[in-house]
């Protein structure tokens, strides 16, 4: 594993007027990681991952990746750099199919230049989530399922780097949990890094590399799964008694 | 010219009249804007009917236009109510608020104005009442009637919304849907009923605005562009639905122009407003996520 | 069809609305003919921000106006032919375009309008008490009898020149819709946050499509002055354009390049043909009326009601 992380969060701290959203976050994410992100509703998870994306601006720490500061950088030049996620709430473009909605991030995130190419590649991203064969349809027409397989893909379209699924697994049969389990862990070995945020705990314990808590914008645990479920405050906060 | 300390007192004392007037004009816009989210730039062509009903009211009755327009003040409030209605159900139940909703508000203020334009033409038009001429002077300080009046019934009417959005329950049902609609829903309140009767206040309060207005200026359809800038701009400056800050931001507003007016000239006024509205955006919080 | 082809067939289809036009005889034709074409052009450049990004102008009658004012200028400064000021209109405008979209793009789309509206006032006022272009009184512009170079009538001349405008800008907005910068746009108008998140430069995007639209409009515009020979603040500040800009691509249909040209076509005939029958304000109330209307009713324009829709066909 080289030096430094990938992804390095310092002291990153959000507020939305009086309340505090995160505080004092510290999260290193080495190259090939695969991390897993838990903790309560309305712990912070999502608003973390918009700070470190660029979609929310924070105000306090800073977040680096790949040797770049991103403070002060947009979500697009974010994206650019490598850094990628998928939205907890569905966000597909309505007015474009499937095929466009994946073209969108090949287009201007992607590293491909023929037409051809990204022609093919929108068909493959759209089937290794299984919605090949609607690739010509909107996203109106989807079920709720089909339009989180169908965030995942838009955000695997932009050739990450690092990829942050929030949630992508939500409502999901086990068997199509684990076929993105499987997707997710085929990325890894491909040399994506991925940070899963997930409820699903046997999906989190069977991906994770390395996990951590999140509870009401605080970070309490951070280090070897086995180890994290069987810590007292991890139990008593999330995982019940 | 000479900056005399009597000129500049006097253009400051109108200028917070004026701004009590501004108070009057936006606070209808605090309520639809600030509150509600609804981008109702349609509201100075509410202000301007109210003007010309006064304006009837007034000339063929003889009736006081501040009395004719409080008279008016249900009637304002159900078409309030039904705009709301119709732009809830074509508009924000589809999610198309941003374009078509916006058009929507667009195409009223512009019906409006043509209309005024057939039936009354582009003569300016004004009311007569005792207070309009008339001045008192304290010192060297004159405070014309025809100013003081409206300003004085502006802030009877920002006081009067204030306290009943702090103290009846239905003012602080609508302070509860302006900042989470989604708790609401889950206590079993309804904000779209909620929210039309905001709205319908929010156009009731243009009808009073429209009889001050008439009052201090003579009227003419055209006017109602000219406080477009004016309005968002007092609204975004004075905190969004804020009734204090949209009172401070119209006084701040109301002293800059008359500034202007009295040392520049008065067809700077728009340029002020304006420039008021671009620096207010400018230092907002950037971002499309936060308001 | 390619963009070539297109253009092409454009290019017929110009030839052979000119030749009908010449071969009716008619000077009104040309006349009438003239203000179709420059609301298409209008209604096209209105779109192009607004329908494409959804980005909402409101200020129509200002860019307009501008390109129209600076030929003014250049009038009595200059002996610029006419197709070298309309880039310069355009130039104009588009700098206002960029200047109101620089400030006001990073916030919600709600704002650009509103300042749009602004705007308007703001520059009818500044234009109004700028004497050298004749302030409220006006400014008269000699229209030469023939046109140079071709030597025909001159309100031919302007006819040709608005049509070449009309093909230009027709070829540029079926050209972005087909283009990665048409996804782009797209992308702006269904979801702002997701298409930041796949990469979409959105202010930079946001800011071409102002600065291209408001320079559209400046052309749109520039021909004016010599159209009607005498330009004054309330006509060329017209209700008629801050209304038709919004209201000719709402009724059409936003979704693609042939919907403005429907509403164009359709309203501006409406409007020249009413014009000699009803009044000028009564003529504005029925296309202020149509647009509140289609907007409630039929949301997606003309092309919609013939299912079109919200789906842009591409090839």
């Amino acid at each position: 594993m080289p030096d430094s992380p990938l992804l390095e969060v310092s002291a990153l701290g959000k507020r939305f007027g009086g309340f505090v959203a995160l505080e004092a976050i510290d999260l290193a994410v080495h190259t090939g990681e695969r991390l897993g992100l838990i903790g309560p509703n309305g712990s912070g998870k999502s608003t973390l991952v918009n700070c470190m994306c660029g979609t929310l601006r924070h105000e306090m720490g800073s977040v680096r990746f790949a040797g770049h500061t991103l403070n002060g950088l947009s979500a697009h030049e974010r994206t650019r750099l490598g850094l990628a996620r998928s939205f907890q709430l569905p966000r597909p473009f309505n007015t474009l199919t499937l095929a466009e909605n994946v073209r969108v991030p090949l287009l201007y995130a992607g590293r491909h230049d023929t037409a051809r190419a990204i022609d093919t590649h929108c068909i493959e991203l759209l089937d290794m989530v299984g919605l090949a064969d609607k690739s010509k349809r909107l996203p109106r027409d989807l079920t709720q399922i089909e339009m989180r397989k169908l965030e995942l893909a838009r955000a695997m379209a932009a050739t990450p780097r690092l990829l942050i699924a929030d949630e992508a697994m939500a409502g999901l049969s086990p068997g199509e949990v684990d076929d993105i389990l499987a997707l997710l862990i085929r990325l890894n070995e491909q040399g994506v890094t991925v940070i899963l945020i997930e409820h699903i705990m046997r999906a989190v314990m069977h991906f994770s590399q390395r996990l951590v808590v999140l509870v009401a914008g605080h970070k309490i645990a951070d280090g070897d799964p086995a180890v994290v479920v069987r810590d007292p405050d991890v139990v008593r906060a999330y995982l019940g008694e | 010219m000479e900056m005399s300390l009597e000129l500049l007192g006097n253009a400051v004392v109108s200028g917070l009249l004026l701004g009590g007037f501004y108070a009057a004009v936006t606070i209808g816009v605090s309520i639809s804007f600030g509150m509600l989210d609804i981008v109702n730039i349609a509201h100075p062509a509410f202000i301007i009917l109210g003007s010309y009903i006064a304006y009837i009211a007034n000339t063929s009755f003889g009736m006081d236009p501040i009395l004719a327009s409080v008279i008016a003040l249900p009637a304002f409030y159900l078409l309030g109510m039904a705009v709301y209605q119709v732009y809830y159900l074509a508009f924000e139940r589809r999610g198309d608020e941003a374009l078509r909703g916006l058009a929507f508000f667009f195409g009223l203020l512009f019906i409006t104005e043509v209309t005024l334009v057939l039936v009354f033409g582009v003569d300016y038009r004004l009311v007569d009442a005792p207070y309009i001429g008339p001045s008192i002077h304290i010192g060297a300080i004159e405070l014309p009637l025809r100013l003081l009046v409206p300003c004085l019934v502006a802030l009877a009417m920002v006081g009067g919304l204030q306290l009943f959005m702090a103290r009846t329950f239905l003012g602080r049902a609508i302070l509860a849907v302006a900042q989470d609609q989604l708790a609401l829903r889950l206590m079993a309140a309804n904000p779209t009923r909620i929210k039309r009767v905001a709205f319908g206040l929010s156009i009731a309060t243009a009808s009073l605005a429209g009889a001050v207005l008439i009052v201090i200026q003579p009227v003419e359809p055209s006017i109602g562009r000219d406080y477009i800038g004016r309005v968002f701009a007092i609204c975004v400056l004075g905190g969004m639905g804020s009734f204090a800050g949209t009172l401070v931001a119209a006084m701040a507003l109301g002293i800059v122009e008359n500034l202007t007016a009295t040392f520049y000239g008065p067809s700077w006024a728009p340029a002020v407003a304006f420039g008021f509205l671009l620096i207010t955006l400018a230092v907002r919080p950037a971002g499309i996520f936060g308001r | 069809m390619n963009g070539t082809k297109f253009v092409l067939l454009l290019l017929i289809v110009a030839a052979a609305t000119y030749g009908a036009a010449w071969a009716i005889g008619n000077a009104y034709v040309f006349f009438a003919g003239y203000i179709v074409l420059q609301y298409i052009a209008l209604a096209t450049a209105w779109n192009i921000l607004g329908g494409y990004t959804g980005y909402v102008n409101f200020g129509t009658a200002a860019f307009f106006a501008l390109g129209a004012y600076s030929t003014v200028v250049l009038h009595k400064l200059t002996n610029l032919p006419l197709p070298l000021m309309m880039p310069i209109g355009g130039i104009v405008s588009g700098l206002v375009g960029l200047g109101t979209g620089y400030l006001t793009l990073r916030l919600r789309g709600a704002f650009f309008s509103i300042a749009t509206l602004a705007l308007a006032v703001v520059v009818q006022t500044l234009i109004t008490n700028w004497d050298f272009v004749g302030g409220s009184r006006g400014a008269y512009i000699v229209r030469p009898m023939k046109a140079p170079l071709l030597g025909i009538d001159y309100i031919q001349y302007l006819f040709l020149v608005m049509l070449g405008l009309v093909v230009i800008v027709l070829a540029t907005a079926r050209a972005i819709e087909r283009s990665r910068l048409g996804y782009g746009f797209a992308t702006i108008r269904d979801d702002e946050v997701a298409a930041e998140a796949s990469g979409v430069p959105t202010l930079r995007l946001k800011l071409l499509a102002t600065t291209l639209s408001g320079a559209f409009m400046g052309m749109a515009g520039a021909p004016l002055p010599y159209y009607v020979t005498y330009l004054d603040p309330a006509s060329g500040f017209s209700l008629a354009y801050a209304v038709n800009g919004v209201a000719m691509p709402l009724v059409g249909g936003t979704s693609s390049w042939l919907g403005p040209v429907i509403g164009a076509i359709l309203l501006g005939t409406l409007q020249q043909v009413a014009t000699v029958t009803i009044s000028s304000a009564l003529n504005l109330l029925i296309v202020g009326l149509m647009l509140v209307a289609f907007v409630i009713v039929a949301p997606n324009g003309i092309l919609g009601l013939f299912g079109a829709g919200a789906k842009r066909a591409r090839a």
